[in-house]
């Protein structure tokens, strides 16, 4: 071969030659795809988080009044609304739930031009995302209002209060431990479909790993956009458990233990007195 | 004596099933009127219907008045969100907020717009003191409402009840899931209140109606059977139904 080699081939050809490599392919990749990496993974995974934080956040803007309405538009729920009306709504929701992301994406994505001017890239790729999403969020709130003790609402009803205080006052704050465990699914969910999006035009790890890592054969590439979307997953769960468990009143007291320590600092430790 | 609360042929249905039957019932203003009578014989769904709870489950259908205070409650003119302020109601199961004792206590008053801190914290302590439970947890008020014992829950929920000055307090078999103990501080409690409220309450334990009601209510089968004074119903029933009952032959 006459072509002149680039600079890393050279330093690939010359450890191999040094070091007698057994798999000099190996070593190859690495100064093929490690410059590649360091070049595009940070702004990759940059991609990603925009992309499902954004997603998330509209998914859940849409999603969370919807999942309320689920519940207190039932026959049994705070404030009842017309059956034909829930039914429509349930239908609707289970229709968006039943389309193949990959597929709805697709049709989704000439959307993207009219919302965000562009059918191609991550902004373009936050319509689908959400639209996907927003039904699976909705079905999630519906779950964790349903898990509400009735017996509380009942005694609120009993005190006089307005479906819309239930709703803000009551149901909401007990909830929102629960509310929040769900987003966090959301969130991991919508990570993943975000990936699938890399193959048609979306950005982020997913584009990386499949457009470059499998299509083109660059297998460090692959793994380490895969790891890298893994890392995501567990750093976002963790934050995600964490404030559900802060929030939870049933498990903390957090007003109460805050005045226990302010009534330590003044008078010293209980039993000291 | 005026009578709060006035039922004119009341009738019920869950679905096909009829529940109450007719029933016409006079509560009497500042007494404890008993709603006494086998399981499924529909004194809960009485109660219920007086503040018109039985409205959230689907299905149901009354026929009828229920007078309150010489107003038919059904009328299209009365806002459900006040009249279940002036007519309270204390459930089977103690069902706290999750929140400390205060906030439960200042709940109903705040959503009602009382936002001074001077007023809810009057509010609080004098509906505590009226629950008989002030004593025991006027130190601990941030602390929350469900490190409580049953008993307790149940007089923070009277409290509760009571933050928001109702007229009457309607009581479902409050005290079937307490101890002994606590059963006989909130009948104490349910003979201090009268002073104040007119109550309506429902219970299985006949002992319990005769050692705190004014006039007792005997239903069978979503009828009302007899009521009258509680001494009177008790000692000299007029019906032989009431009198199988309260003897103990069926219920």
């Amino acid at each position: 071969m006459a072509e002149e080699l680039t600079m890393a081939e050279q330093a690939a050809e010359w450890i191999i030659s040094f070091f007698n490599v057994t798999d000099p392919k190996l070593v190859k990749d690495i100064f093929e795809q490690v410059p590649y990496l360091l070049n595009n993974l940070a702004f990759a995974a940059w991609e990603t988080i925009y992309s499902t934080v954004l997603a998330t956040l509209f998914a859940c803007l849409i999603g969370l009044p919807l999942g309320v309405l689920l519940v207190v538009g039932a026959a049994d729920g705070v404030r009842p609304l017309p059956s034909p009306l829930m039914k429509v709504l349930n239908v609707v929701i289970n229709l968006l739930r039943s389309v193949p992301f990959l597929i709805l994406m697709v049709v989704v994505f000439p959307l993207a031009r009219v919302i965000v001017g562009t059918s191609i890239g991550t902004n373009a790729s936050i319509v689908p995302l959400t639209i996907a999403a927003f039904p699976f969020v909705a079905r999630l709130v519906e779950g964790s209002l349903r898990e509400m003790d009735r017996g509380t609402v009942e005694a609120a009803q009993a005190m006089g209060c307005t479906p819309f205080q239930i709703i803000w006052k009551v149901i909401l704050p007990e909830s929102l431990p629960s509310l929040l465990t769900g987003f966090t699914t959301a969130f991991i969910t919508i990570l993943g479909y975000g990936a699938m999006s890399g193959a048609i035009g979306g950005g982020g790890l997913g584009n990386m790993a499949l457009n470059r890592g499998h299509t083109r054969g660059m297998r460090i590439v692959l793994y380490v956009a895969v790891i890298a979307l893994v890392l995501l997953v567990q750093a976002f769960q963790s934050i995600g458990t964490h404030f559900a468990t802060r929030l939870d009143k049933r498990v903390t007291n957090r007003k109460a233990r805050k005045s226990a320590q302010k009534a330590k600092r003044t008078f010293g430790p209980p039993g000291a007195m | 004596m005026e009578a709060v609360l006035r039922t004119r042929a009341l009738s019920l249905w869950y679905g096909s099933a009829q529940a109450l039957k007719g029933v016409s019932l006079d509560v009497p203003e500042n007494r404890v009127t008993a709603l006494i009578g086998p399981s499924g014989c529909g004194k809960s769904t009485f109660l219920k219907t007086l503040d018109r709870m039985t409205e959230v489950i689907p299905g149901v259908r009354v026929e009828g008045e229920i007078l309150y205070r010489g107003r038919n409650i059904f009328d299209a003119a009365v806002d459900v969100t006040t009249l279940r302020r002036q007519v309270g109601m204390v459930f089977q199961k103690p069902n706290p907020f999750p929140m400390s004792i205060y906030d439960n206590v200042a709940y109903g008053p705040r959503t009602h717009g009382i936002r001074r801190h001077g007023e809810l914290d009057a509010i609080v302590e004098k509906s505590l003191r009226q629950a008989a439970i002030w004593d025991e947890v006027k130190d601990r008020l941030k602390r929350s409402a469900l490190s409580l014992s049953g008993g307790q829950q149940q007089r923070i929920c009277i409290a509760r009840a009571l933050a928001v000055e109702p007229d009457v307090l309607l009581m479902d078999e409050a005290t079937s899931a307490l101890d002994p103990i606590s059963t006989s501080k909130i009948e104490e409690l349910i003979a201090q209140l009268r002073q104040r409220y007119t109550i309506v309450i429902v219970t299985h334990n006949m002992q319990q109606a005769v050692r705190v009601s004014d006039q007792c209510a005997f239903f069978l089968q979503g009828e009302l059977v007899e009521a009258g004074d509680t001494q009177a119903v008790f000692s000299a029933p007029r019906d032989p139904r009431t009198e199988n009952y309260i003897t103990g032959r069926f219920g």
